[in-house]
């Protein structure tokens, strides 16, 4: 069966703004399925309200709308388009539920959409668990013990046969979000309750336990000839209990024997057909009792996922590129394996060596957060990395977390110590310690069985607390005992070659050894290079070896001497791409945009490329983006390694964030040419005094403030600036640890309890500018000075939100033409002075109507993406380009893009799975992903992102206002306006006395604390549409944040600046004036041209 | 430090790694698996016999040992080859580890060593001979051992292995059917489908016996069975005896079935590079379209176009290398597959041709 004639346009619905649960690995297969249905001559659509996306570059699609996923939405791009079909496999849960809802409101039938893929009645006997439920059984396959509650009364009558602890989860939510374990009738009513309003089929499902069982999945694909193969088992370390987003997991399956394998592998040709997904790929996740070996299905994805990704860059296989292949027609059989070339893609991968995915969380910047591991997913990215044995891809991956970590442990870092334990209470203490702690798993579990290994807990004493396999639990005592064996060689000369070889065999890194030999990773690395011990590269190829690959796709291993990588490319400059590592608050996705952009520009121009970057989800590590891929973590020995066999021309360092950043330096000094800005001009900039300086030299203004590297130096430096202070320790991203502080004692408590601070890392504390406006400019500039704008972003709420949370409009709507002015010459300034070649981000507080430079990043910001997709330039590629030696005047851009349209970027925040911190905007960057809206106007453009982000634009109702004194005068002026909108206003006694003085009607109520019925009440009883609540100050915080909390709970948009209340505002006025219209960026880019 | 243990390859190449297992000294021929899962089964499958086996993948040893996974009395393999053996086992079902396992049955293991640079070498170069050394034997004493060792071409490892005197497999519940399987090296599960799937009376017959022997056994199909090596030796005794069944009684070959069948049909053997091994070979179904994963072991294939003799039509081809996989007698009720439906270890894709087999046998009992 070719590829289908019937069909020529095919829309791709994405999955959006990067979440907890739903990250950029469907940018990955997206952009994938994207490139595969062009290839066959598909006129492609997409809809994707997120830019910071690879497959939203207007050459990926013919059509791309950065419009919201709303069925609204969708709408419209269907009935401007007339799609003749539907893939909606490859936008996770967003996608498949947008389609859902397209279906019954009969918009597909209406404009004659066909699902291809899978139809609706597969996606909802998937989805639905009792429809899924009924299949199981009607092909004779076990599920855990339990039936669906749509109330408390049905919960708690459900729970009298399963039994405590008993499983929750809701229907229909994302990273398992609403769900959780139970252990008594208390906890099971609280977990029930949020369960049922998380789920918007008031749907919750109420399992026995099957906590501690062992976890696995498969990765299914079927084409529409019936023919079924595995891709990949996965089985989790992880047991049963703990999200598997959440979970450590391995590839491939390691505990399991032929027997049990096989019983595994026909349940899922069973489940795939019996629901009835006629091609593409699946995955399926099941339990196995350790003690019986008893099967239990736990559930059946319907599309390509986070698994999926992970199982593609696991094996070599691609299944999102085959799914979009199969869903048009083609057969398994039809489509070669794009790894080998010569083979077909209807096989299963059999693979070599061990992949281990290993997550990675952010609750640093949550606190508050409940922390304890569960069926909610928390962690916010993920590293995988691939080794010859289980021992080896765990450390490579614990020391790839971006955590500081060099391994499991062993690393001058560890949480307690063991060796210093005195005497054997101490012993037994710790013994205690780690039993409590590893009853209730947290996120650095892992290195906790370290512990008890070496305290001497047993593996079957161990298995017991924590449900995890015995295998592993002995490849971890491995490890410790490895680890004995090098720290009593005492001194790494008497290390012999044979243990050290066995050591780095194990993963430890050059930092562990030397952190147990008492000496330097530089030491260890010489003693290395004498000893001739040096990694090989192996390719990861589909078939262990069994046939030739084509694709250069490799990792590292300790295994004698054959190397499979042809050594440096001759006649083409070699350029070595550092990506950016696992995503985590601060560094997502948009870093893997630019990577993936240097890379191809890199490669357009002749360029031999090479990435280095071990996250799964990305585009990055695509094996058909650049020339050759090392799956591998960024640290300087791996890095080092790739040097010394690709002797690249150059290294790219400024597009993959901090993480290949904070190498810059150390890899100059190895010799290594680091392309484009010089690390010394990052270090210039990053340097608060040689900053400062430099800021002189060109007369830019900038903030008070000074560095300090001691606490009384902190203190003298703040009392000389006067209150309020921005402190925070030098280079970080994303805020981290960035604090507004308004007195002496909160600045010392803050910085002895919150930050480090030593002579080798300095804080840094600036006069905090109150009530500024904050500007960020994103520019380009080559090796001759010449320097371009990108673009001029204002923000919306003022300073002390930090950047990255945000929201902003590209251009400017309220900024006066000569503050602009100012900005540009700074910029261009800096850009010079530093001898930037490449992106440089400034950014600006425009207080009292001055421009104010606050930071300077000569590198990639994750505006990056944004303004490219606002202009219809991508600046990373022309950065890039500029890197490599082309100037600004060579590539035609030499003018700064003033767009016709205007462009809002939104963020999103991970509140809800973040349960117990408060939902509040600061200085520390807490959002995980972004949203862009594109109008003629701001307010359609801000409402765009607005629902874009996921949330209501509310279009009449209540709005509850709370506001502090400040904020007082210009909420009248908004109350005003919302009245005009017809909206309902309600508003605690302060606010309303401020109202009701300038004639506006409104309804006082009580604050939380003052009685009932208080604004709490009103949330849960929905009769609430909008809520505007500024902070008031530290003082009145707990009543606030039961506000914010409980809107967060009830799902109510819930607005704490007033400037963001402000643009709400006119956005809703513009909604009210004219319905949303949507547009492709093809078109708005068309429209801007000269 | 764990022992010292080598690998000599025929060619010279030398690897080093730890002992394990057995400690001792074997030759064989040096082939690598692909799968995954099915250590214990690719052990005790008498079609591995004087081979040393080769695990692409890494951990072996995790799950142990149970006796209910041999698929014969003992293991057959001269050596195992593994990058690294588990020193613990995890799973309900075992009854011991791996390791003690190959002591006990005096299989000499080396771990640690580059499995991956083995069979690329395999792959690139061939199939060849080779020594494990686990018990301190000099290089040099090895190296004219493995000289010595003449290899398995035109040796008769099916006659090695094959039982000696007839034996039955039932199962619980009447038998519809009797079959009798021809033994070049059988498989347990290849007796435990058919007597389940008959259900069926099966009696195993050493594979040199007659057609007389067997057709006076009265049976309603004859299976000729997996074994081990060069075919043509095999081919020379039974042959013979295929030729005379065919058209007496329903006939259906696995592996080596296959190859003596084809043989008895006129056609000619050829040795494949490197075989295929392992539990993820695509075959395409040609009647169906429908493409297996199939489990395979095989190091010798059949040139479907030197078959003379009889009207064949071929039904099953590997999609990786476009080589024979499964051919049926349009003149007479036989038909043989290359790869293993009976898998242990390996998908169950085609265990429907168990299926087929009782159907031949139907349709020539109501003719």
């Amino acid at each position: 069966m070719p590829r289908r004639t019937d069909i020529e346009s095919i829309l791709i619905i994405g999955s959006g703004p990067i979440v907890i649960g739903q990250a950029c690995e469907f940018d990955y297969s997206g952009t994938q399925a994207c490139k595969a249905l062009k290839e066959d001559g598909f006129k492609v659509i997409l809809v994707n309200s997120n830019p910071a996306t690879v497959m939203t570059d207007p050459e990926l699609a013919d059509k791309t709308y950065i419009e919201p996923i709303t069925v609204e939405s969708v709408e419209k791009v269907i009935k401007r388009e007339r799609p003749d079909a539907l893939l909606p496999t490859m936008g996770g849960q967003t996608a498949l539920n947008v389609t859902m809802e397209l279906a019954e409101a009969g918009i597909l039938e209406k404009y004659k959409v066909k699902l291809i893929g899978a139809d609706v009645d597969a996606i909802k006997m998937a989805e639905d668990r009792s429809l899924f439920a009924e299949a199981m059984k009607r092909v004779d396959l076990e599920m855990a013990e339990g039936d669906f509650a749509y109330s408390m009364e049905d919960a708690l009558r459900i729970v009298e046969t399963t039994g405590f602890p008993a499983i929750i989860r809701p229907s229909y939510t994302l990273g398992g979000t609403g769900g959780g374990t139970a252990y008594n009738r208390e906890e099971f009513k609280t977990i029930v309750e949020g369960g049922l309003r998380a789920s918007p089929t008031t749907e919750v499902l109420i399992e026995e336990s099957i906590l501690g069982w062992k976890e696995f999945e498969l990765e299914v694909m079927r084409d529409l000839h019936d023919n079924v193969v595995i891709i990949c088992s996965i089985e989790n370390f992880d047991p049963m209990g703990i999200h598997t987003g959440d979970s450590i997991t391995v590839a491939p399956a390691q505990t399991l024997s032929d027997v049990e394998y096989q019983i595994m592998r026909d349940a899922s040709l069973k489940i795939i057909r019996e629901i009835g997904v006629d091609s593409g790929g699946s995955n399926i996740q099941y339990a196995v009792n350790p003690r019986d070996g008893r099967l239990i299905v736990i559930e059946m994805n319907p599309r390509v996922s986070r698994s999926s990704a992970l199982a593609s860059k696991a094996t070599g296989f691609p299944i999102a590129h085959m799914a979009a292949k199969l869903a048009v027609g083609y057969r398994l059989d039809e489509i070669a394996n794009t790894i080998t070339k010569k083979t077909p893609a209807a096989f299963e991968p059999t693979i070599d060596y061990v992949v281990t995915k290993i997550p990675r969380w952010a609750f640093e910047k949550f606190p508050g957060a409940e922390t304890t591991l569960g069926t909610q997913m928390k962690s916010v990215g993920e590293v995988m990395a691939i080794g010859r044995t289980f021992r080896e891809s765990l450390q490579k991956g614990l020391s790839s977390l971006e955590q500081g970590r060099a391994g499991l442990g062993a690393d001058g870092r560890d949480e307690i110590d063991v060796d210093g334990a005195a005497g054997p209470e101490s012993r037994a203490e710790m013994i205690r310690a780690i039993r409590r702690r590893l009853r209730r798993p947290q996120s650095d579990n892992v290195f906790f069985l370290r512990h008890a290994l070496r305290l001497g807990m047993t593996i079957p004493e161990l298995h017991e607390y924590t449900g995890i396999d015995p295998w592993f639990l002995d490849q971890v005592a491995q490890l410790a005992e490895r680890e004995s064996q090098v720290r009593s060689a005492g001194t790494l000369k008497r290390v012999d070659d044979e243990l050290l070889f066995r050591a780095k065999r194990d993963g430890f890194t050059d930092i562990q050894i030397a952190h147990l030999l008492g000496t330097t990773e530089e030491k260890v690395w010489l003693r290395r290079k004498d000893a001739g011990i040096h990694p090989v590269y192996k390719a990861v190829d589909t078939c262990a070896a069994e046939f030739e690959a084509e694709t250069p796709y490799y990792y590292s291993t300790y295994e004698g001497t054959e190397s499979e990588v042809p050594g440096p490319v001759e006649g083409k400059r070699t350029v070595m791409i550092l990506g950016s590592g696992p995503n985590r608050i601060g560094q997502g996705v948009e870093f893997d945009y630019c990577c993936v952009h240097g890379a191809l520009a890199m490669r357009e121009i002749g360029c031999h490329t090479v990435m280095v970057n071990l996250n799964p989800e990305t585009v990055s590590t695509d094996y058909d983006i650049v020339d050759r891929l090392y799956f591998e973590p960024l640290t300087f020995e791996s890095v080092m390694e790739i040097v010394r066999i690709e002797q690249p021309w150059g290294v790219v360092v400024q597009f993959g964030g901090q993480t290949p950043l904070k190498l810059a330096r150390k890899l100059e000094a190895a010799g290594v040419h680091i392309l484009g800005t010089p690390p010394s001009a990052i270090h210039k900039a990053e340097d608060r005094d040689e900053f400062l300086d430099l800021a002189r030299e060109i007369g830019a203004r900038t903030p008070p403030g000074g560095t300090a590297r001691k606490l009384d130096e902190a203190a003298a430096i703040a009392n000389g600036l006067g209150y309020p202070v921005l402190v925070r320790p030098s280079y970080v991203l994303g805020g981290r640890g960035m604090a507004i502080v308004y007195s002496e004692s909160t600045l010392r408590e803050y910085i002895r309890d919150a930050i480090e601070m030593d002579a080798e890392h300095p804080v840094l504390i600036d006069k905090f500018l109150e009530n500024a406006k904050e500007v960020d400019v994103d520019c380009v500039a080559d090796e001759t000075g010449a320097v371009t704008i990108g673009g001029i972003m204002e923000h919306i709420e003022q300073a002390g939100v930090h950047s990255g949370d945000s929201s902003c409009v590209l251009p400017p709507v309220d900024l006066p033409e000569d503050v602009i002015e100012e900005m540009r010459r700074t910029v261009k300034d800096f850009a010079r002075a530093l001898g930037v070649v490449g992106l440089m981000n400034t950014q600006f507080a425009i207080y009292e109507g001055k421009p104010y430079t606050i930071e300077v990043n000569p590198r990639a910001s994750r505006t990056i993406p944004f303004v490219s997709k606002a202009i219809g330039h991508a600046l990373a590629k022309i950065a890039a380009r500029c890197m490599a030696g082309e100037t600004l005047a060579e590539q035609g851009f030499t003018k700064e893009i003033r767009p016709t349209m205007v462009s809002v970027k939104k963020v999103v925040l991970p509140f809800r799975k973040m349960g117990g911190a408060d939902p509040l905007l600061g200085p520390e960057m807490k959002s995980t992903g972004e949203v862009m809206g594109m109008a003629e106007g701001f307010g359609q453009a801000f409402a765009k992102a607005t629902m874009g982000a996921g949330e209501k634009v509310p279009e009449g109702g209540t709005v509850f206002l709370s506001v502090n004194n400040d904020d007082k005068p210009a909420a009248v002026d908004l109350a005003r306006r919302l009245a005009r909108l017809k909206f309902h206003l309600i508003a605690t006694a302060g606010t309303a006395k401020a109202l009701e003085d300038a004639e506006i009607a409104c309804q006082p109520i009580y604050k939380v604390n003052e009685g009932r019925p208080n604004l709490v009440d009103f949330v849960k009883n929905d009769e609430i549409d909008l809520i505007i609540n500024t902070p008031l100050g530290r003082d009145s915080r707990f009543d606030e944040r039961s506000i914010r909390m409980a809107a967060l709970q009830y799902t109510i948009p819930c607005i704490t600046t007033l400037a963001a209340a402000q643009a709400m505002v006119t956005g809703i006025e513009a909604l009210s004036e004219q319905d949303f219209r949507v547009r492709s960026v093809q078109e708005w880019h068309e429209a801007a041209a000269p | 430090m764990p022992k010292r243990a080598y690998l000599i390859l025929e060619d010279g190449r030398t690897f080093h790694g730890d002992a394990c297992g057995w400690a001792g000294i074997r030759t064989g021929e040096v082939v690598f698996n692909t799968s995954m899962t099915g250590y214990q089964e690719i052990l005790t499958d008498p079609s591995y016999a004087e081979q040393i086996v080769t695990m692409t993948v890494p951990h072996v040893g995790n799950y142990g040992v149970t006796e209910d996974d041999d698929e014969s009395r003992k293991p057959h393999v001269h050596g195992f080859v593994v990058r690294e053996m588990s020193r613990v086992v995890s799973n309900h079902r075992a009854d011991g580890d791996l390791d003690s396992w190959l002591a006990r049955h005096k299989v000499p293991c080396i771990s640690g060593v580059d499995t991956r640079a083995i069979t690329r070498h395999i792959r690139t170069v061939g199939a060849m001979k080779g020594i494990v050394v686990t018990n301190g034997t000099s290089e040099k004493e090895a190296r004219e051992r493995l000289d010595a060792y003449e290899g398995l071409t035109g040796i008769d490892l099916a006659g090695r292995v094959s039982c000696r005197r007839n034996y039955t497999v039932t199962t619980d519940g009447p038998p519809a059917f009797h079959v009798v399987v021809l033994d070049f090296g059988v498989k347990r599960n290849i007796t435990r489908l058919l007597a389940q799937r008959g259900p069926a009376r099966v009696t195993v017959v050493p594979g040199s016996s007659s057609a007389q022997e067997i057709l006076a056994l009265n049976p309603d199909g004859v299976m000729l069975s997996n074994g081990p090596g060069d075919p043509e030796p095999v081919a020379e005794y039974a042959a013979g005896t295929v030729r005379h069944l065919l058209g007496k009684v329903p006939v259906m070959g696995i592996c080596m079935g296959m190859q003596v069948l084809g043989i008895a049909l006129g056609g000619k053997t050829f040795k494949l590079k490197f075989g295929h091994r392992g539990g993820n070979q695509p075959v395409k179904n040609l009647k169906t379209g429908i493409v297996e994963i199939t489990a395979q072991n095989h190091g010798f294939a059949v040139d479907i176009d030197s078959i003379t003799r009889g009207d064949i039509e071929v039904t099953h081809v590997n999609l990786n290398d476009n080589t024979l996989e499964g051919f049926t007698c349009k003149d007479v009720p036989a038909f043989a597959v290359q790869y293993h439906p009976e898998a242990s270890p390996g998908p169950h894709d085609a265990a429907y041709l168990f299926d087929d087999f009782y159907k031949l046998i139907r349709e020539v009992r109501r003719a």
